[in-house]
């Protein structure tokens, strides 16, 4: 099972593409906020996460992720299930 | 900061949209002639917009028992079934809207939005997963967030996506709800439902179709979808609601399964809402008996739906991939959208503006919605009215 540490690299490629170019990904990123994704880029980043993790977010969480660390501790726990 | 700040980006946009001249969001319908005419900003306008497929809103059956039930029961029933009790006519309606379906059970709610709420949040709770189709409409979300289930998005009408879903959910998948559409409300096309059916019965999932828009029009004897692709046995419930085809206003959910009775007593937007008044009960019943005797209609609404679908695609515009009775032409942009909404609205024509979020893909539409009761007279002239706006605007 991953642990949060070996998530936190992989997110960060993934989310590499959304970003602008020179901009750098932290733990405390915002993802709409610093990212600027509009709603349509937001589910684009999510299916992109969820087949790399082999996830699927339910949409009831998504109000409690705002940063790349939510979005992290989101996916570990659901890794673990 | 005050409660009301948050209306802000709202007031906004609406200012944005008077500033045009119209809010195609705040429409008055002066008069209703007809199933397809009304006086709008003072002029004859053919409605093509409504979702009164059958066009039988104003048949004089449904009229008259809506009449009779108000002459002998009563304007209202004052409060909700559970409390009150229920009149012998709500009965009456669940005994005529199984029997419609050849299905055991039937449950009768106030609104066809009523209806998603009550029968999803019932039957999805803490612990249990919603699987939902991405273009779902919003009373499903709504019903699928009150009832506190997972709930978990496949891309829309995917049912490789789907599958990969069920999947992931490992032995939760028995224990998870998947929703469709039978004919969805923005596009005007439909689940693959036949392939559904496989991949829920493969993850022993539990099935659920929305025939909102599809009763009275798919299917030889108008039950919807389900019906039209052989499945009905094998889909666990089906809700709709009275307020398209059936003219009225109330939704329903039906299913094989017994259980689904004890919904009534799990189910807060059944037990603490006022029950249909006996009217509305009436006139939905007649309703129900003229479809049933009555397939000429929907055989006159294809006939329709055909004739205005191969009118727009002739004209050019990039239509929903299904001929049906939604038929959504795109448009590239919002202001262009709202600038032929207002000419067809000025050249007696109204049919819905439809923009983002409300839209799939963020698409600017306007949807046009057929009715039986349409004349050729009515199509020809909405046709030549699109003609000559794409040739002013989209040339």
């Amino acid at each position: 099972m991953m642990s949060y540490s070996e998530i936190l690299p992989q997110l960060f490629d993934t989310l590499k593409p959304f970003a602008k170019e020179g901009f750098r990904l932290k733990e405390s990123t915002e993802l709409v906020a610093e990212l600027g994704l509009d709603s349509l880029q937001v589910m684009q980043v999510l299916l992109k996460i969820e087949d790399h993790f082999d996830i699927s977010i339910p949409l009831n969480n998504l109000p409690n992720i705002r940063t790349v660390k939510d979005l992290g501790e989101e996916i570990e726990k659901l890794l673990k299930g | 900061m005050s409660l009301f700040d948050k209306f802000l980006p709202i007031q906004e946009a609406r200012n944005e949209l008077l500033k045009s001249g119209v809010n195609p969001f705040h429409l008055t319908v002066e008069k209703i002639i007809s199933p397809t005419e009304a006086i709008i900003n003072g002029q004859t306008t053919i409605l093509v917009g409504t979702n009164n497929y059958l066009g039988l809103t104003f048949h004089p059956d449904s009229i008259l028992a809506g009449q009779q039930a108000l002459a002998q029961e009563g304007t209202g029933t004052t409060g909700s079934r559970m409390a009150n009790g229920s009149f012998a006519s709500h009965r009456e309606l669940e005994k005529a809207i199984a029997d419609f379906y050849g299905a055991p059970y039937a449950i009768v709610f106030s609104t066809g939005y009523q209806a998603n709420l009550g029968v999803l949040s019932a039957l999805a709770g803490p612990g249990d997963t919603i699987l939902m189709d991405g273009d779902s409409h919003a009373s499903i979300y709504d019903g699928c967030r009150l009832g506190g289930a997972d709930i978990i998005r496949f891309k829309h009408n995917d049912v490789a996506d789907l599958e990969k879903r069920l999947r992931r959910l490992g032995d939760r998948s028995h224990r998870t709800l998947i929703i469709v559409e039978g004919i969805y409300s923005m596009l005007g096309d439909r689940a693959p439902l036949a392939e559904i059916v496989e991949v829920k019965k493969k993850y022993g999932a539990t099935l659920i179709v929305d025939e909102a828009h599809s009763l009275g029009v798919l299917g030889p004897h108008g039950r919807g979808l389900a019906e039209e692709t052989g499945v009905e046995q094998d889909v666990d419930c089906i809700v709709g609601t009275f307020s398209k085809s059936l003219g009225s206003t109330g939704g329903f959910g039906i299913s094989f399964h017994p259980e689904f009775e004890l919904i009534r007593y799990a189910s807060r937007p059944y037990i603490f809402t006022a029950s249909p008044c006996p009217s509305v009960v009436a006139s939905t019943r007649a309703t129900i008996r003229i479809i049933q005797s009555q397939p000429e209609l929907r055989r006159q609404l294809w006939n329709n739906s055909h004739h205005l679908y191969e009118g727009l695609k002739k004209s050019g515009y990039t239509l929903g991939a299904e001929v049906g009775p939604i038929i959504a032409a795109m448009i590239p942009n919002k202001e262009l959208a709202l600038a032929m909404w207002q000419q067809l609205l000025e050249n007696g024509i109204y049919v819905n503006l439809m923009i983002p979020p409300a839209t799939p893909n963020g698409e600017c539409l306007l949807r046009c919605s057929v009715s039986a009761a349409h004349t050729e007279k009515q199509l020809v002239h909405i046709c030549q009215t699109f003609q000559t706006l794409k040739d002013k605007f989209l040339a």
